[in-house]
């Protein structure tokens, strides 16, 4: 039977920087994980935004080293993972939203995040030719970014593996054996291993690995679809998120990626719960109609390819990371709501922190946000 | 050079208008209705812009909007130019690096998406689809069939030749192009049969409902069941130089060519000797364009028998056990070097032959368009599939299970239909055989009267010309419709057999005017390289080798066959030798004084045209043990590119073949909307 300081359960937008972490910390760890390769469930779905614009304390100090790491991930590692600081907006049309909007700021700048208020006219200098018509202005925030998922990973994994992360792919969790609140074995329907620690990443599974250590996890998955068009060169600059509802839909959002690709992708309203990868007819008709009204410059822009993948949620839209008060050797970094892969590099180094038990007084203040044992009553503005 | 072809010896070649555009702020003409692509490659244009990635010239590649290589700026708006019709005084420029999109644009309007329900959707107006919408029409069905052409009949409108099979079962002897109408003829009548064309199923989604583009509106159907008639793809081939412009599969080059009649090129190189690239072949000489040389990589050619003896009688030779080391030129095709390949398929040193060519025509075989089916069986609707969507074959094999599935889907749907014979799917079987034994001549000791030689040696599914002779003179070995057929009887010379046989492997020799010098009457249709009474024309036997020059005596053109007799007067000992005669030269397919050899071979290859990924990077990969093509094409963007790695697929496991993995370690491309590339302003249907 081998055994690891660490499993990870998860090769996904949280396991792979988490074990990336404590390997750099010569840590002897293996990832599992049922596909054939790393990043293959929602990793490789995700838009690719970064921003650190939330609206609590713990996700902006999470994403704000997010930002830190992957903007100069290619100066650290050598890997191009195509960053690009084209920033983070949400433009309002109605007058509540821009209240909403400018309130939340005020926060937001007290936890240290670069956001301003741009004018209508202003905000079409960075959205050229954006629907002015109602327009009151807009969100900017400039340091936030975005990054290719499937490079990001791919970097992640293979530095990884450079750092002795031990890989079991095609391999799935079935058992956890627990006793005296600690995770003994960890069983698989190939093998069995035995590790000091396990780290519960499993993203859309998070819920069904902690059932198996005896432990409920508020983690359930509801399905988003997304799309992206053909390369044209930069005619826009930020994120744009429209937080409005329409019939069908609640907000959606697009950016150009730094291969000049559109990326957009709309979130179902009332929310489509389960796991269910199959396109459905609604999705382009209804996002490509919102994208058009807001920004008419789209119009002719090739779709290329769509898809579907979940956003593992949580009751209020914060994630879970902690160590398991239940299960003292399992720690739980689950429930991103669909921001793994912005929140991932962050996590990464929090959860070494965790497990090597060397918070700092941010941390504590980053997990207060994130704790399990929280009453899930509360509602991110920005979920 | 003439880019147009002003005749062809079987299509006819409408007048049409021509229509005014700019292409690099140059005036040029189109005809009406046509394609940018087809328009600027009639007018020598071939290189339409340069690749973002590494600024490679790119042009025509698919000519069906699969791809995005013939990429133009119209009118401002980066479009696909073969789907892009020319309108008077477009401003047409190439897309260097990435298009930018307009400034400003026309304000929206939004108006709602059609919606349809039917009983049936065939996707596919092609051979199969035909027959079955003509069964099920014929039970009174509500049919809806959807085609992305602009004609019904698929690659039947693009086959001049004329057809294999059984003249009962597959309308055998007629040309393709004819077939197609006739087909969509009786579709026509049909009351119970919608038709869609310029109609392209772009998913059928998880909620049943199949999103169509028809004549460029997004449109959605809701069908209770689903046959997939889509066809097939072409494969394409993983060699250094791949990436130049001007090289390209036989369904563009048959676009081009048949659809569009232009001659996009005027020396051509096949790689592929099935029956696809042997009729490429046959076709470019009938536009009158030089084929210099076909290389097949198997020790024979895998198609028909009769259409490679074609080719060589007419005078291109057919390198077997050759294969394709490298496409040369700055930036579209210059020449070609071929190499000899061992037995296990590996280059053999110091067999490389180059030639002169400015194309180059991947023919290497076709892979089943499975995903409709795929893609509705994940919906849950019951699906099925016909013709080269089901299984690779020959267009009289997909009339066939066609018309089979037409009939099981009318009876799915209660209609009164007897059970189907077994003898139907025995038929089915023996039209999509391949190809069987080649056999030898058949003894012909008589040198009295006239009779036919049948130079038809290989067992084929085929036999109009059993049926066509008045004095039933002609049947096949043991009466099947694979044996070779052989003449016994009481020939009075009609030519009929002559004018039928699909593979112009039928000569009629006639002793009775004069025992010494018989005429020997050779059909003939490439009558744009016209022959005439008087001419003395070099002829040549089954193989392409030489009898010596003979007189013509008589030359014979039939209007509805198109096919021309060549009467000669050839020496008795020759007679029955004579197949036909040569009309390309062999200074035509002379190879270069020295073989060019490009420096690093293997790994420069492309394997993702789209995104411009070279074998060796994916090679690398594999060899650190990366075989799901999902996290290759994560690290290497192979797959990402407009065509939905529709073309990088089978090269990406073909390198996992050569690297040794097996098929059951490699772990297949996630296939997703939508099949082609779609402007967003088509979903919620802008007025």
């Amino acid at each position: 039977m081998k055994s690891y300081d660490a499993i990870v359960i998860g090769a996904g937008s949280i396991g792979l920087p988490v074990a990336l972490n404590l390997a750099q910390h010569k840590q002897k760890v293996l990832i599992i994980d049922p596909e054939h390769g790393p990043g293959q469930q929602n990793n490789k779905k995700a838009i690719g935004g970064v921003r650190a614009t939330h609206s609590d304390y713990g996700k902006i100090q999470t994403c704000l080293r997010s930002i830190e790491l992957m903007s100069t991930w290619h100066e650290t590692y050598g890997d191009d993972i195509g960053w690009l600081s084209n920033g983070y907006s949400y433009p309002a049309y109605e007058e509540g939203d821009e209240q909403k909007l400018k309130d939340l700021m005020k926060i937001q700048l007290s936890f240290g995040l670069n956001i301003r208020w741009l004018s209508p006219r202003e905000y079409d200098e960075v959205v050229p030719g954006i629907n002015m018509k109602g327009l009151r202005g807009s969100t900017f925030s400039a340091d936030d970014g975005s990054c290719s998922p499937l490079l990001f990973t791919s970097s992640c994994y293979f530095q990884g593996k450079k750092a002795g992360v031990e890989h079991a792919f095609g391999e799935e969790v079935i058992k956890l054996d627990v006793s005296n609140e600690q995770i003994t074995k960890v069983i698989t329907n190939k093998a069995t291993y035995t590790a000091k620690t396990i780290i519960n990443a499993a993203g859309n599974q998070a819920r069904k690995i902690g059932a198996l250590a005896g432990i409920d996890l508020p983690v359930f998955p509801d399905n988003h679809e997304a799309g992206i068009t053909e390369p044209v060169a930069r005619f826009f600059g930020p994120m744009v998120i429209d937080m409005r509802k329409r019939p069908g839909s609640a907000n959606f959002y697009f950016y150009q990626n730094v291969e000049g690709q559109v990326v957009f992708c709309i979130t179902p309203e009332p929310p489509i719960l389960g796991i269910d990868n199959r396109s459905t007819s609604e999705f382009l008709p209804m996002c490509a109609k919102r994208m058009l009204e807001v920004y008419p410059r789209l119009r002719y822009l090739k779709v290329r390819r769509t898809w579907r993948g979940q956003y593992p949620m949580t009751p209020d839209g914060f994630p879970i990371v902690s160590r398991s008060a239940q299960v003292t050797n399992l720690i739980n970094a689950v429930g991103m709501c669909g921001q793994g892969f912005m929140l991932g590099p962050g996590i990464g180094e929090l959860v070494w922190r965790i497990y090597a038990n060397d918070l700092n007084e941010s941390d504590l203040r980053v997990l207060e946000s994130f704790k399990p044992d929280r009453d899930f009553s509360g509602m991110e503005a920005f979920k | 050079m003439q880019h147009r072809l002003s005749e062809h010896p079987i299509l006819p070649v409408p007048q049409k208008q021509d229509i005014p555009f700019y292409w690099n702020k140059q005036l040029v003409y189109a005809k009406d209705g046509e394609m940018i692509s087809s328009a600027l490659i009639a007018n020598g244009i071939s290189v339409f812009g340069h690749h973002h990635k590494d600024g490679t010239a790119q042009g025509i590649f698919c000519a069906n909007g699969q791809c995005a290589k013939c990429t133009v700026i119209a009118n401002g708006i980066p479009v696909k130019s073969c789907m892009t019709k020319v309108l008077p005084n477009m401003i047409v420029s190439s897309a260097d690096g990435l298009p930018s999109i307009p400034k400003e644009v026309p304000e929206i309007e939004f108006s709602d998406i059609h919606e349809l329900e039917t009983e049936v959707l065939i996707i596919g107006g092609g051979p199969s689809g035909l027959a079955a919408a003509i069964q099920l029409g014929s039970h009174g069905i509500k049919t809806l069939l959807i085609d992305d052409k602009h004609e019904l009949g698929g690659k039947l409108v693009l086959q001049t030749h004329k057809f294999f099979g059984s003249e009962e079962d597959s309308n055998a002897g007629t040309r393709g192009h004819e077939i197609g109408k006739l087909l969509a003829g009786e579709v026509s009548k049909l009351a119970s049969v919608e038709v869609w064309i310029n109609s392209t199923a772009l998913y059928v989604f998880s909620d049943k409902k199949v999103g169509i583009l028809k004549d460029g509106e997004y449109q959605i159907v809701s069908p209770k069941r689903i046959l997939n008639a889509a066809g097939a793809r072409e494969k394409f081939l993983r060699f250094s130089g791949n990436n130049l412009a001007r090289i390209y599969g036989a369904g563009a080059f048959q676009t081009l060519v048949n659809r569009d009649l232009i001659r996009p090129t005027e020396r051509l190189f096949i790689i592929g000797g099935g029956n696809v690239g042997l009729i490429a072949g046959y076709h470019a000489l009938q536009a009158g364009i030089e084929v210099v040389g076909l290389a097949e990589a198997m020790p024979s050619c895998g198609g028909y028998k009769v259409h490679a003896d074609k080719l060589k009688r007419l005078g291109v030779p057919i390198y077997t056990s050759h294969s394709i080391l490298s496409a040369n030129g700055e930036e579209t095709v210059e020449s070609v070097t071929i190499v000899q390949v061992d037995n296990k398929f590996q280059p053999v040193k110091g067999t490389e032959k180059s030639f002169q060519c400015d194309t180059i025509l991947i023919a290497v075989g076709l892979d089943s368009l499975s995903e409709f089916t795929i893609e509705a069986e994940q919906a849950g609707l019951p699906v099925y599939a016909a013709g080269d969507a089901l299984e690779i074959a020959e267009a009289s094999s997909a009339m066939f299970n066609g018309k089979i599935a037409g009939l099981l889907i009318a009876k799915d749907c209660g209609a009164q239909v007897d059970d189907i014979p077994s003898e139907w799917y025995q038929k089915a079987e023996v039209l999509k055989s391949h190809p069987g034994k080649i056999k030898g001549y058949q003894n012909h000791e008589s040198e009295e009267g006239v009779f036919p030689i049948i130079h038809c040696l290989q067992e084929i599914p085929c036999n109009p010309c059993t049926t066509v002779c008045p004095t039933n003179s002609i049947h096949t070995e043991d009466g099947s419709l694979m044996a070779v057929p052989l003449y016994k009887g009481s020939c009075i010379g009609c030519g009929k057999c002559l004018l039928i046989c699909p593979g112009l492997a039928i000569t009629l020799v006639d002793y009775r005017q004069d025992k010494e010098f018989p005429s020997v009457t050779l059909p003939y249709e490439v009558c744009n390289n016209p022959v005439s009474v008087g001419d003395s024309l070099p002829v040549v036997d089954i193989d392409g080798r030489d009898l010596g020059s003979f007189p013509v005596v008589a030359v014979q053109s039939n209007k509805t066959k198109l096919t021309q007799l060549i009467k000669l007067k050839i020496p008795r000992n020759l007679a029955k030798q004579a197949a036909s005669f040569r009309i390309q030269s062999a200074e035509v397919s002379a190879k270069l004084d020295k073989a060019i050899i490009p420096e690093s071979l293997a790994d420069d290859a492309m394997i993702c045209l789209c995104e411009r990924v070279k074998a060796g990077e994916v090679r690398k990969l594999i060899r650190q043990g990366i075989t799901d093509l999902n996290q290759l094409k994560a690290i290497t963007r192979a797959g990402m590119g407009p065509c939905g790695a529709k073309t990088c697929e089978v090269l990406i496991k073909g390198l996992l073949r050569e690297e040794g993995i097996p098929t059951t370690d490699v772990v297949p491309n996630t296939k997703r909307p939508v099949f082609i590339e779609v402007p967003l302003e088509k979903f919620p249907k802008v007025k």
